[in-house]
């Protein structure tokens, strides 16, 4: 009988072969926790009667939530971490250096056939690079870093066949975005994706990591993608390290599968308040919006500011509109600058923040006001989100995000492309 | 373990943020603190209302979202004895368990706000003493109900030095 990617890995990882529904005990090679989540976890580390952590070299912390610290109560916490993490000796990532999930795979240290754990619900991302991630809570998270090791129920696979070509003006994030919205925000719920056919291999790697990003919002454990010559190339840049990919047999063994046609698809959104309530963007097309905001470890990437900067170029953001942009890493920041997207994007009259979270989960730079109306490139858009439950979140692609910060309301990208 | 109170009930996709909005969460982690904000922005009398006891009764995909422990803990800390739902995400059910608040998968249509009911764990059953009747609990994976018996993961940990299933 044969085994989905997901069992493969967790087969190789616990000494056992692996099934669905079965539970294991499996070792992780790389463990993270970041700012909302690590000093809990700094907690019950120490509850457990934790002494080290398990290796120096596979875990980190990263400072990203709230980064640089709005105020003294986070002041403390972070405090907390960067004690915690010069005891125990290994690597901090302090403000300024970016969203975890862009900077885990930046390492190097994840690549396909890895597991790792991180106490953050996106971490499903890496599934892009053909690994198994999965966000935990701080509990596990601890448990993670004193023994390496963490339990698992193996998850049944869903396979999400995507067939065609996206058209012009439709980005990877139209395409998650519509299939949330089909099978719903527990589609999902306890099974791994796995995405597949030809409109994903024609995705650049940096797409690809959108639509792992956001395998949670069905539900799903991981959200897994085949490697190739891209993730490779793309891999190549971090690391010398040598990775062997995780296909899944010909006769594995599906809990549900669902084929698609891209070529047809239209811009989407997902409106208030919740991720599966998706539409064509034509629906909504004209609401007026106040705020926009690119960036997150869903679209903050190279690419996406630079399909923003390529519809802002030359152009001015409306004046009704507070355009706020957070490059993803400090490398990417810098490739933006290096390229000139950062000035076009500033030219056009945007905000820069601080590569990391921020404004996508309302903790600093950039909380709407009582019924204004946000257009992010974001993956949650559940009331209070952003810091304020009397505000409104659609989620769309860069290029939506971009149209609709110039003309003041919910635009369609193809008249600008 | 037998508990007994009042239902609190709520709808479908009770996320995260719904539990504890992240403005508070990442500010402090005196829980005390975050459980006066619990469920506040579904409820923003929620804190007032309940007493300790009571149950949060939802209904598919409950605490979907983030995977803030600070969901669970505030919960626990806001003196609610269990989670009613018909399904739960799964970073939510694992962080309940780790921290030792019972998370109870059941038909919750069958409950109503403010039905009195009693939850008896061991026995897998609900007694809905309002409406008279008995709902079963789908029972919990054995590895879930070992580390609620050794009192949440960290009490696991510190009996066995790592995970110990065997
Ligand atoms: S950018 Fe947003 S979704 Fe991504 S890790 Fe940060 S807070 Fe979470």
């Amino acid at each position: 009988m044969g085994q989905t990617i997901i069992e493969k890995i967790l087969s190789s990882h616990c000494g056992q072969t692996a099934r669905a529904n079965e539970i294991v005990v499996a070792r992780v090679d790389y463990v993270m926790g970041q700012d909302g989540t690590a000093p809990l976890a700094i907690n019950a580390f120490n509850d457990m009667n934790g002494k080290e952590v398990f290796d120096h070299e596979k875990v980190a912390f990263v400072i990203d939530h709230s980064a640089p610290s709005p105020n003294e109560g986070v002041s403390a916490l972070h405090k907390l971490m960067r004690e915690f993490v010069r005891e125990k000796m290994f690597r901090l990532y302090d403000i300024g250096e970016g969203v975890c999930h862009q900077l885990i795979p930046e390492s190097g240290e994840v690549g396909p056939g890895s597991l790792v754990i991180g106490a953050d619900s996106h971490t499903c991302t890496y599934g892009a690079l053909n690994a198994f991630s999965t966000g935990v809570g701080s509990t596990d998270l601890a448990g993670g870093l004193i023994s390496g090791q963490m339990w698992f129920k193996v998850p049944e696979t869903f396979k999400f066949v995507c067939n065609g070509t996206l058209p012009p003006g439709v980005f990877s994030k139209d395409l998650i975005l519509y299939l949330i919205g089909d099978v719903t925000a527990d589609g999902a719920t306890y099974m791994a994706a796995e995405y597949v056919g030809e409109a994903i291999a024609a995705l650049s790697q940096e797409a690809r990591f959108t639509i792992a990003n956001m395998a949670i919002e069905m539900g799903a454990k991981a959200g897994l993608m085949e490697a190739d010559d891209k993730t490779y190339d793309w891999l190549r840049r971090f690391t010398k390290r040598e990775f062997t990919q995780v296909v899944a047999d010909g006769d594995a063994i599906y809990a549900k599968v669902r084929e698609y046609d891209v070529s047809k698809l239209e811009p989407q959104v997902a409106k208030p308040h919740k991720v599966d309530n998706v539409a064509p963007v034509g629906d909504v097309a004209g609401k007026p919006i106040q705020q926009a905001l690119l960036g997150t470890c869903t679209n903050g990437r190279l690419e996406d500011l630079r399909i923003a900067a390529g519809i802002l170029a030359n152009r001015k953001v409306h004046p009704d509109v507070r355009m706020i942009v957070a490059p993803a890493s400090r490398r990417i920041f810098l490739d933006a600058m290096a390229e000139g997207i950062i000035q076009t994007l500033v030219e056009s009259g945007a905000a820069i923040v601080t590569p990391g979270c921020g404004p996508c989960v309302g903790t600093h730079n950039g909380v709407p006001s009582d019924g204004e109306t946000v257009i992010s490139t974001a993956n949650r858009n559940f009331k209070g989100r952003m810091g304020n439950s009397n505000a409104e979140i659609f989620l769309a692609s860069p290029a939506t995000v971009a149209a609709s910060a110039l003309t003041g309301k919910i635009t369609d990208p193809r008249e600008f492309i | 373990m037998e508990f007994s109170g009042k239902a609190h009930k709520f709808g479908n996709d009770v996320n995260t943020d719904y539990i504890i909005s992240g403005k508070y969460k990442f500010k402090t982690l005196d829980m005390k603190e975050l459980a006066k904000h619990v469920m506040e922005d579904l409820d923003p009398d929620f804190y007032e209302k309940v007493s300790s006891g009571d149950f949060i009764v939802g209904g598919s995909n409950f605490g979907c979202g983030s995977s803030r422990e600070q969901a669970p803990l505030a919960i626990k800390y806001a003196d609610v004895s269990a989670v009613l739902a018909k399904s739960f995400a799964r970073i939510f059910y694992r962080n309940a368990i780790n921290t030792g608040l019972p998370v109870v998968e059941c038909d919750t249509d069958q409950i109503d706000q403010g039905d009195e009911i009693v939850v008896d764990l061991a026995a897998g059953v609900i007694n809905n003493k309002t409406k008279g009747n008995t709902i079963p609990i789908k029972p919990l994976p054995a590895v879930m109900i070992k580390i609620l018996n050794d009192g949440g993961l960290a009490a696991h940990f510190r009996k066995f030095g790592g995970f110990n299933f065997g």
